[in-house]
């Protein structure tokens, strides 16, 4: 990671007797992607709110550049943030939502329009916009005026609190890719909040999780994907089989209710309530036992086209297992077949069960 | 639509003819009247004589329309001074006071249940000489106040006294509609609370200074209590002049000509601010 840029250090918000936010430790570096998952409800947005300046932390320390900015109000920070609401001038037209904060400086009219226009230009904006009453913008174009309208302020960090939650599929991938293409372009640190784990994999260089007003993994989006620390985190991160296990000697697990024993990586079996976690790519319909080191006999339950992919939901006793496979690999089985399902332990974890 | 289709062909036209004819018999046919008794001879009772201009040409001959300024004139000061006065405590209500904003909600409200008349007397108790207030002046400091009762500025202070909700409370829900996180976003795009205000929250919250402003100086042209009671007669507006023409001066061809004038002027002057100031525009929506 480069130089930290932005840190937090045991910080805690309360309202009240709830902690919205509780002992956030993090560091994020200069120009780095950062995105914090969770939830509604997970404290994420008043962390942000924190670090835009627009809540004060109940304890703990925020430092951007080793200095501390708890008390600087956000008028007063080299950051800006992008809102849910985009929260855009309604009386004001693209071109003075754009210059706002060059107006508040006293920037020479002329020399706000040129930075305004490069800014619609390099957004994708019609440059015929620029008198354009604000509210007559489509979504899309909305999204881009706040976020010039951020750039314009030439801030050091650009927070984003779930600005792309409102737009629909497949603009919000557009916006996506357009904003990771900024992210490179100017170089400057992000921090992003959203709720959708898909998005958070597509732009970010590293995730945190949020939980109950905890930060409880952060690491890039391919670790957190693949080494999940909780049951949680694993499940937040889109469809998997989770089985609740406990220890059954070295290199293997038990479960109770499937009344099966599997194969693990001997390394990171615990004492404490475990959870055996595949997910449903690593999932494999088997001809006999012996094609993979575990193995389950269900009924083939269901079937769900997801594009180039399909699902299976197969039945085994009282639980269901996920199933996906590539379209155009080989499968003849059909609905209330029996199938053997199974898997290899280097394509399993083993996570805890919080 | 098609062409030849009859006026009453469509069911919704058929379903509005009731509300039509009521409103037609209810407002127009009134104001119609009031128009037609305009142009009749002076102090004739009926419709339908030769029309004239007489009535018009008495206002402009006579000193009457000395009242219709008087009216305009305390009718604008009367907005001016309950703008100034209100802008604060509505952001105060919406914005400072927090819990005890119901509360001083309440005394603004409460007394818009005395009748309008009974409070105006009230004020006469208070300002008399003698009074509540210079009696207690110089009771207590030997204090001789000057006559204030009887003058413009008390009935000034009257149509501001009475109109004051009428302000305050369209102006509450005007600042309370800029969005929160309009406000934020100002101040992080490195606003001031001053910029803020300026560039921000003044702007987001003049469709409630508008609507204030229009419905105050309306009521306020149209007031002529104060000027009975707190200005003892000193002054008089034009509604004084419609009333007598009406009434004691049993000439209702010139009482309905000041009313004609009266309306035509303030028309005016609204359509005018409201041409000005599009309302959707301000507030976002089209």
């Amino acid at each position: 990671m480069s130089k930290p840029i932005l840190q937090l250090k045991n910080v805690r918000k309360a309202f009240g007797t709830l902690a919205a936010v509780d002992d956030v430790n993090l560091s994020i570096g200069e120009g780095e992607f950062f995105t914090i998952v969770g939830p509604s409800g997970s404290g994420k947005t008043t962390l942000i709110r924190m670090l835009a300046g627009m809540e004060k932390p109940t304890s703990g320390d925020i430092l951007l550049h080793d200095k501390r900015i708890n008390d600087t109000p956000a008028n007063e920070r080299p950051t800006c943030m992008v809102f849910q609401s985009l929260a855009l001038f309604p009386h004001r037209t693209v071109g003075q939502n754009i210059e706002f904060a060059l107006k508040i400086r006293n920037v020479d009219p002329a020399v706000r329009e040129k930075r305004a226009r490069e800014l619609m230009q390099q957004l994708h904006l019609p440059a015929d916009y620029y008198s354009k009453n604000v509210t007559l913008c489509s979504g899309g174009e909305r999204q881009r005026v706040a976020l010039a309208r951020a750039l314009a302020f030439d801030p050091q960090i650009l927070f984003f609190d779930e600005p792309l939650s409102a737009i629909d599929y497949k603009l919000r991938k557009t916006l996506e890719k357009e904003l990771k293409d900024i992210h490179r372009e100017t170089g400057k640190t992000f921090v992003y909040i959203t709720h959708s784990l898909e998005e958070a994999m597509v732009m970010s260089d590293r995730i945190g999780v949020m939980r109950r007003g905890k930060l409880i993994q952060v690491g890039s989006p391919n670790e957190i994907y693949s080494t999940p620390r909780s049951r949680f985190v694993s499940e937040f991160m889109g469809d998997v089989n989770v089985i609740p296990v406990e220890a059954n000697g070295a290199g293997s697990v038990r479960s109770q209710s499937l009344g099966a024993s599997f194969k693990v990586l001997a390394n990171s079996v615990e004492a404490k309530a475990q959870c055996l976690v595949v997910r449903p790519e690593f999932l494999r319909f088997l001809d006999t036992p012996a094609d993979a080191q575990n193995s389950l006999r269900g009924i083939l339950y269901n079937e769900y086209a997801l594009g180039s992919r399909i699902q299976y939901q197969v039945r085994v006793g009282e639980k269901v297992f996920l199933v996906e496979k590539l379209r155009q690999q080989p499968f003849k089985g059909k609905l209330d077949d029996e199938v053997l399902i199974g898997w290899d332990p280097e394509n399993a974890i083993l996570v805890a069960d919080e | 639509m098609s062409g030849d289709s009859s006026f009453l062909a469509q069911p919704g036209r058929r379903a509005a003819i009731p509300i039509m004819v009521l409103l037609l018999l209810g407002f127009v046919a009134p104001l119609l009247a009031v128009v037609g008794f305009s142009f009749m001879p002076p102090r004739t009772f009926g419709l339908w004589h030769e029309p004239s201009l007489e009535n018009y040409e008495r206002i402009f001959s006579d000193n009457t329309y000395v009242s219709l300024l008087w009216s305009l004139g305390l009718a604008s000061l009367t907005v001016v001074l309950l703008a100034l006065i209100c802008y604060p405590v509505a952001y105060g209500l919406v914005r400072v006071f927090g819990r005890w904003s119901t509360a001083l909600t309440l005394l603004f409200t409460i007394p818009l249940i005395v009748s309008e008349n009974i409070r105006l007397y009230g004020w006469v108790l208070f300002f008399i000489k003698g009074g509540v207030l210079p009696g207690t002046l110089k009771a207590l400091f030997g204090v001789e106040m000057g006559d204030f009762l009887f003058t413009p500025a008390a009935v000034l202070f009257g149509m501001v006294y009475v109109y004051l909700p009428f302000m305050l409370f369209p102006m509450t829900l005007g600042i309370a509609m800029v969005p929160n996180q309009m406000r934020e976003a100002a101040r992080d795009l490195g606003a001031s609370r001053w910029q803020v205000f300026r560039e921000v929250e003044l702007p987001l919250s003049t469709p409630g200074l508008m609507i204030g402003s229009l419905l105050t100086f309306v009521l306020a042209v149209g007031a002529i209590a104060e000027a009975k009671v707190l200005g003892g007669q000193r002054i008089i507006p034009i509604t004084h002049d419609i009333e007598i023409a009406f009434t004691y001066a049993q000439n209702w061809p010139l009482g309905a000509a000041l009313a004609v004038l009266l309306m035509l002027v303030v028309s005016v002057l609204v359509l005018t601010v409201l041409k000005r100031f599009d309302l959707d525009q301000i507030l976002g929506k089209r």
